[in-house]
């Protein structure tokens, strides 16, 4: 077999796999046009959408986080400064599509519809994923990193065998893209040609590791051309850019073009979780710096001078945002009772006489207590 | 439950059958599991054109196409991670770790998310994903070929966890794994993929899926095995009959969950048990036995149940092997160590 035989069919054929030299915007900083090719703005609908969820979302983040502080949660990883990424991708989505959240991402699985208790099952610590995966086509949240990859590569995978036109979306951070299931998955998405799309929320550090510890690749986006996977980077706190960005990505996959891998550049502007103190690793200087490129004013900024939100519709989001607020604190200021005969009752199809009997033996021990 | 006195004894009066080896059996199941079910996949490495390095999925590509049969890249964690969101998509893959310990990439999507995402969702993600492991020494495997890798994956719990001990048992185990709502390891005793028998291959030969398998009748001493001790088992048995000792050999077939029910009756029955496995004794499976068998069974046991296993050695290099793996000698040595009592 010659060398050139042994090329893969289509690896010579693809072109433009290499992201461009800065990252795709639609809006720079002030919220003005960036006057970029390379992306669609989207339509007046989709912006005054991405800036409904985007305000919704940080409220519901701000009361995550408080509710953390009350002891109502076990652990809160906050989303603040991350909501371009998270509002843009899910708006691409379609119905029929999936996505493959991370812990991270609680302010996309809300945007996505799912309950914001259900959504906040695993860090209340009642159950480990409270909503039904299937109702709005959003996976369990990954904890251990990387693992959704291959899974959502899997799906993808599987509604091609199927001929269904679904796409899953996975979600993964920079300190991700060092695990081994990321690459797995990435060269199993190429050579299958899968319809999913990698988005990388590039938010500068793992818990406290930077960046510059994390990899000497020229960029993140680059470790998909190793693969054969078109990456790009995309201002991820520009909410219009990650959109334009996930939706053209969702629709060449659904096409058939194949996987693709998108690095958001964007800043996790709280500590890791609660329990983190970033203090110990990053400058204030930093944080200040990029709380200048917040993405809600950039967004809302563009939609006053496009005409395209008043007072009275930003009055009118807050207060929708300040009922979501209300009713989690509500319904979550009751404690939860979660059952412990639900330990046992999932662990197979059908419970083994084994586990039947320690949920009798745990059940026994209770009404001695009583 | 099925009565285990069919399976003990084949029917004397059924025609002679052709023999078959515990390889073709299991092409078979696959072969029939894919006709069966058009949601069946069979994927891993060299499992398409080649047929398996063991061979076998031999012939099935070819007849079921690439789109059912194929080979994938050299990443186990991608192959059973992939198997995850191909089960979350309604289809039921059957992916093979091509030998024991090339299944270690793998063990953090078996264990943390293959096993765990049925209970993690209250069971609305069901996962029927079968994970062939050719596994166990016996066949002059260098380094990282001979593992017997099973407690990894019986301490944890949502895997179910099989391996067959004979050919027939192979097709009937495997057809069932494929047929289980749950995610299964399916341990392939890859010693005995060559030896053949007389059987006959159906869906309904053997007992449940979870059910342990009275291989011979005895009435001195249950010998415990499973996979592919299980034929030196009844090796120990045949020859211990010349000296007088009339031994029951139970063939665990599923690890985990554990069939309390038939191997305690056994045991009951005899007093004395020897369980055996070529895996290190030092917390191998043959220590869950024993305490388990000590807590149902004490006021019947005679004697200590003893454990025959591999020494507590990294697995040896294929000139050694035969130092290592439990022999007869070694199965009928035990058995003469459970406390007889001559004037009894």
């Amino acid at each position: 077999m010659t060398v050139a035989a042994r090329l893969a069919p289509g690896a010579r054929a693809r072109r433009g796999l290499l992201p461009g030299t800065q990252p795709l915007a639609l809006l720079d900083s002030g919220g003005a046009p960036a006057g970029q090719d390379g992306l669609s703005m989207p339509g007046p609908d989709v912006l005054v959408g991405l800036h409904r969820s985007m305000v919704i979302g940080r409220r519901f983040d701000a009361q995550a986080t408080a509710l953390a502080k009350q002891g109502r949660l076990a652990v809160y990883p906050s989303s603040r400064g991350q909501e371009a990424c998270q509002v843009g991708v899910v708006h691409a989505l379609r119905a029929q599509d999936w996505l493959f959240p991370t812990y991270r991402d609680c302010v996309a699985i809300v945007s996505r519809g799912v309950d914001p208790v259900e959504t906040l099952s695993l860090l209340r610590g009642d159950w480990h994923c409270g909503y039904d995966p299937f109702a709005r086509r959003v996976a369990p949240q990954c904890t251990p990193l990387a693992t959704n990859t291959p899974h959502a590569v899997g799906l993808a995978q599987a509604a091609r065998i199927k001929g269904e036109d679904t796409v899953a979306v996975v979600l993964l951070g920079d300190g991700a893209t060092s695990e081994g299931d990321t690459h797995e998955a990435l060269n199993f998405a190429a050579v299958w040609n899968a319809p999913v799309v990698f988005l990388v929320q590039n938010n500068g550090y793992a818990i406290s590791v930077p960046l510059a510890k994390q990899t000497a690749a020229p960029s993140l986006a680059h470790k998909g051309i190793g693969y054969g996977i078109a990456s790009q980077q995309v201002d991820g706190n520009d909410a219009a850019a990650v959109y334009a960005a996930v939706r053209a990505a969702v629709d060449a996959a659904a096409s058939g073009a194949g996987p693709a891998l998108i690095e958001a550049l964007t800043y996790r502007v709280e500590a890791h979780t609660n329990a983190d103190d970033a203090t110990r690793y990053r400058t204030g200087d930093e944080v200040r710096e990029w709380l200048a490129r917040d993405p809600l004013p950039r967004l809302e900024r563009y939609l006053r001078g496009a005409g395209l939100l008043d007072d009275a519709l930003a009055a009118e989001v807050t207060a929708e945002a300040e009922r979501l607020a209300a009713d989690l604190r509500d319904r979550m200021s009751a404690e939860p009772r979660p059952d412990p005969a639900e330990m046992f009752r999932y662990v197979y199809a059908r419970p083994t006489e084994a586990l039947a009997r320690q949920q009798q033996q745990l059940a026994a021990e209770f009404d001695a207590e009583r | 439950m099925t009565s285990l006195a069919d399976h003990a004894t084949p029917a004397r009066e059924s025609p002679p059958q052709a023999p078959v080896s515990m390889a073709a059996a299991l092409n078979r199941a696959l072969g029939d599991a894919l006709a069966a079910d058009d949601r069946v996949l069979v994927y891993g490495e060299d499992v398409g054109t080649l047929g398996g390095v063991f061979r076998v999925t031999d012939g099935l590509a070819a007849r079921f196409g690439d789109g059912r049969v194929f080979d994938t890249p050299l990443a186990e964690a991608g192959i059973v991670g992939t198997a995850i969101g191909m089960a979350m998509n309604g289809l039921r893959p059957v992916v093979e770790m091509q030998f024991d310990a090339f299944a270690y990439p793998a063990f953090e999507q078996i264990t943390s998310h293959l096993a765990k995402l049925r209970n993690r969702t209250r069971g609305r993600v069901e996962l029927p994903v079968v994970i062939r492991v050719p596994y166990g020494g016996g066949i002059g495997g260098v380094e990282h070929h001979s593992d017997s890798s099973e407690v990894y994956y019986t301490h944890t719990p949502g895997l179910r966890v099989v391996t067959p001990g004979t050919a027939a048992d192979a097709y009937t185990l495997l057809r069932q794994a494929i047929d289980c709502p749950d995610p299964v390891i399916f341990l392939e005793p890859k010693r005995r993929y060559w030896a053949t028998e007389a059987a006959e291959l159906g869906l309904r030969q053997g007992p449940d899926i979870a059910t342990a398998c009275v291989r011979r009748r005895g009435s001195d001493a249950t010998v415990i095995a499973y996979g592919g001790p299980v034929a030196t088992a009844l090796e120990a048995a045949e020859a211990g009959a010349e000296d007088g000792w009339d031994l029951e050999v139970v063939d665990l077939r599923s690890l985990s969950p554990f069939d309390d029910a038939t191997v305690a009756e056994s045991v009951r029955r005899t007093g004395r048990a020897v369980v055996v496995h070529e895996a290190s004794g030092f917390c191998g499976y043959g220590a869950e036995v024993a305490a388990r068998l000590t807590e149902q069974c004490f006021h019947y046991l005679e004697a200590p149940i003893l454990r025959v296993t591999g020494h507590d050695i990294p697995y040896p290099p294929p000139m050694l092997e035969a130092y290592h793996l439990p022999t007869a000698d070694r199965i009928l040595d035990a058995v003469a160590r459970l406390q007889w009592d001559e004037n009894a």
